[in-house]
């Protein structure tokens, strides 16, 4: 058995780790590119959203590549993620893919359910193989998300554009080669020190934007267009509301572990939206209203076209927006998106969040000026 | 350094390509509209040419800016100083214009935006996405077909009594439904103040939905000439519609007041290569990059045989290129100028 499962980000390191662990021979899909999403967007239903024509189109590649087994998150709740893994094999099926499908369902509060799916295709591993493998991977992650943490902030200082690319690339193979949670340990530091070897210059107080939206989206930068690279460009601050720690933690394990930037996160949406609506739609406006808190500048939704969960946070934007002084821009994306447009907008927000700024502090100033004027 | 100071704008749309020459006291000294044919790079050119003609004894210029869809290529073009996108420009160029402008309807060849804004400064803005794209080119088609002359069709839906209802979802529609109305026997008059009412319920639906429009409103873009489809505006939205004199070359005013600003910010020589360079060659070629399996179509543009920009691929491979050869481009720049 050779197993697959879909690109999300750099989750790939994090799973390729876990199945490789497991002793399972593992096939990581190429990195989506235009092939992938062309071949996804071939066999998949029109209106279904972008991830789950890429999840097809990263099969039908690993196929190529000699895999049999896909390893798919499921998922429960409006949003209709949770039966993509069926819709997937559906679709793989009657294109005469004998693929075996794994599906991994948050357990709803039984960690039981989840054991005995992932013991299902281990054969038989011992329940402490199959936990010692998953926390590797999970650290993993932990190393991944703060490698992507700190790419941000290098890169809104990097001196030459474009300077940080290469350094993450080294960053995250170094994580990938690591091979015990000692290995880990050096490479993570190594990984930072590379990433901080990066020319930098100052950057005085950069504009500080926060990302919210649907965490595929979020996650994989070819169907975001590379959002965090371009706005790191441009000289802003990015933060994103998700990262794959989060992701795995609120979606593979559900409810029996609560964070509490996750119980801040439902305070913050209540008074807007109290319940859930699937996929990240508590998520985006709780996440957009902590942002205005703690003084961004700005919040950009991205999500992929026809997302109802998203749709719902879209048209409560506008009332955030108002409520606490956040400007927002909201991206729905297929594989229509063009590069040039979305590039427009980027820069067009930025420019407002800049010039906003700009009217402040000269406010600011004008009435400290007038405040000493009276006092004298 | 003969001349009074004057700062350069460059708009390059995919349908116009406007230039404008600002003095220092912001007036507009020149202003071009010229069709971009597709032949961005020409366009600018033959500009600079005429510009040069009428005015490059009188003025220097101290600043350039660049903006529409073709900045990036007419920055490297020109010289600009600062490259800003059309939202920007165009809401930079109303509020010197209008300093108590709110809301902006911007109609342009492809594009439509609308820009809001409060106490001076942007809020909020949106650009079409899935449809309300195309109006300027749409109605210079339907005028064609129609046998109007373009600069007359707004004229004539003013005469218009009884307006026909044309579905305005998007072109194609719009565009066989005005065809069974002409097929019906309805009068000119009437179909054309029809699909200009279609056109501005289209832009209200797909573009400003949901932003809050207040007065005073500016209506600009090439579109703006169409008296039809200013009254079509002020009717769906019960308020007076101002259309600047400048309304067709907004984004290039908008590019030369961003040039002044920068330049004042923080003074230099400027970037700009001079009216000559409508006589200089300008070569783009491509490649496709075979790095990895996205193959990438990166562009190259060369002036003078010296490359002197690279863009188009995904990953940062070619950006890197183009700094080193940039730098060694321009030493061979100066010199060969």
């Amino acid at each position: 058995m050779k197993v697959t499962f879909p690109h999300m980000g750099t989750l790939w390191v994090a799973a390729k780790a876990i199945l490789e662990d497991l002793d399972l021979e593992v096939v990581v899909p190429p990195r989506p590119t235009t092939r992938t999403m062309n071949l996804g967007v071939k066999h998949s239903p029109e209106f279904a959203c972008l991830p789950l024509k890429l999840c097809v189109g990263n099969y039908l590649e690993a196929f190529e590549r000699g895999a049999d087994a896909i390893v798919m998150a499921g998922g429960i709740g409006p949003c209709r993620f949770g039966y993509y893994a069926q819709v997937e094999r559906e679709i793989l099926n009657d294109l005469g893919y004998s693929y075996r499908m794994i599906v991994l369902e948050p357990p709803k509060g039984h960690l039981s359910d989840l054991v005995n799916e992932i013991k299902g295709f281990t054969g038989q591993r011992s329940l402490r193989r199959i936990y010692q493998a998953a926390l590797f991977g999970y650290r993993k992650l932990g190393a991944l998300d703060a490698i992507e943490r700190r790419t941000n902030q290098v890169r809104v200082d990097e001196a030459a554009r474009g300077g940080t690319g290469h350094a993450v690339q080294k960053a995250t193979a170094l994580i990938d080669r690591a091979a015990s949670m000692d290995d880990l340990k050096t490479a993570l530091a190594r990984g930072l020190e590379v990433l901080d070897q990066v020319p930098r210059k100052e950057s005085g107080d950069p504009l500080k934007i926060g990302l919210v939206g649907e965490v595929y989206m979020l996650l994989e930068p070819y169907v975001n267009l590379d959002i965090e690279r371009q706005l790191g460009e441009m000289g802003v601050l990015v933060e994103r509301h998700v990262y794959l720690t989060d992701w795995v933690r609120s979606h593979l394990t559900a409810d029996f572990l609560r964070f509490d930037h996750e119980r801040e996160m439902r305070q913050a949406a209540k008074p807007y939206l109290g319940h859930w609506v699937g996929g990240h739609g508590v998520e985006t406006i709780g996440n957009s209203v902590l942002y205005a808190r703690r003084g961004f500048d700005g919040v950009i939704q991205v999500a992929p076209l026809t997302c109802m969960p998203e749709i719902v946070a879209r048209s409560l934007l506008p009332v955030v927006s108002q409520d606490h002084g956040i400007p927002f821009l909201s991206l729905f994306l297929d594989e229509h998106a063009g590069e040039a447009g979305l590039r427009t907008r980027l820069e067009a927000f930025v420019d407002l969040l800049e010039r906003r700024r700009e009217q402040r502090r000269r406010r600011a100033s004008t009435l400290s000026l007038e405040v000493a004027g009276h006092s004298r | 350094m003969r001349g009074k100071p004057a700062y350069l704008g460059v708009d390059v749309g995919s349908v116009s390509t406007n230039l404008v020459l600002l003095d220092e006291d912001e007036k507009v000294l020149e202003a071009l509209y010229l069709k971009t044919g597709g032949q961005p790079v020409k366009a600018v050119q033959e500009g600079l040419a005429r510009l040069s003609e009428e005015a490059a004894g009188e003025v220097r210029v101290v600043g350039v800016g660049a903006t529409g869809s073709g900045r990036q290529l007419t920055g490297v073009v020109v010289g600009a100083d600062i490259v800003k996108n059309e939202i920007t420009a165009h809401a930079v160029a109303a509020l010197q214009r209008f300093p108590g402008v709110r809301t902006i309807l911007e109609i342009g060849g492809q594009d439509s935006k609308i820009i809001i804004i409060r106490q001076g400064v942007v809020v909020d803005f949106a650009m079409n996405t899935v449809c309300a794209a195309g109006t300027g080119s749409f109605l210079d088609r339907q005028a064609a077909r129609l046998g109007v002359a373009i600069e007359d069709f707004g004229a004539l839906a003013l005469q218009s009594e009884h307006p026909v209802r044309i579905a305005g979802r998007c072109a194609v529609f719009a565009e066989s439904d005005m065809v069974h109305k002409q097929q019906m026997g309805h009068t000119t008059e009437d179909i054309t103040r029809g699909l200009c009412q279609a056109l501005v319920r289209n832009f209200l639906n797909n573009v400003a939905k949901g932003k809050e429009i207040q007065p005073p409103v500016a209506f600009q873009g090439g579109v703006a000439a169409n008296v039809g489809m200013r009254q079509a505006f002020e009717e769906a939205l019960a308020m007076e519609v101002n259309v600047p004199t400048y309304f067709g070359v907004m984004g290039a005013i908008g590019a030369a007041l961003l040039a002044k600003e920068e330049m004042a910010r923080r003074p230099r020589q400027t970037c700009f290569r001079g009216f000559e360079m409508s006589r200089t060659d300008f070569r783009t070629t491509s490649f496709e990059c075979d790095g990895c399996p996205n193959h990438c179509e990166v562009i190259e543009i060369y002036l003078n045989a010296i490359l002197a920009a690279r863009w188009g691929g995904r990953c940062d491979r070619w950006d890197q290129l183009e700094r080193s050869h940039l730098v060694a481009g321009g030493k061979q720049l100066l010199t060969s100028l």
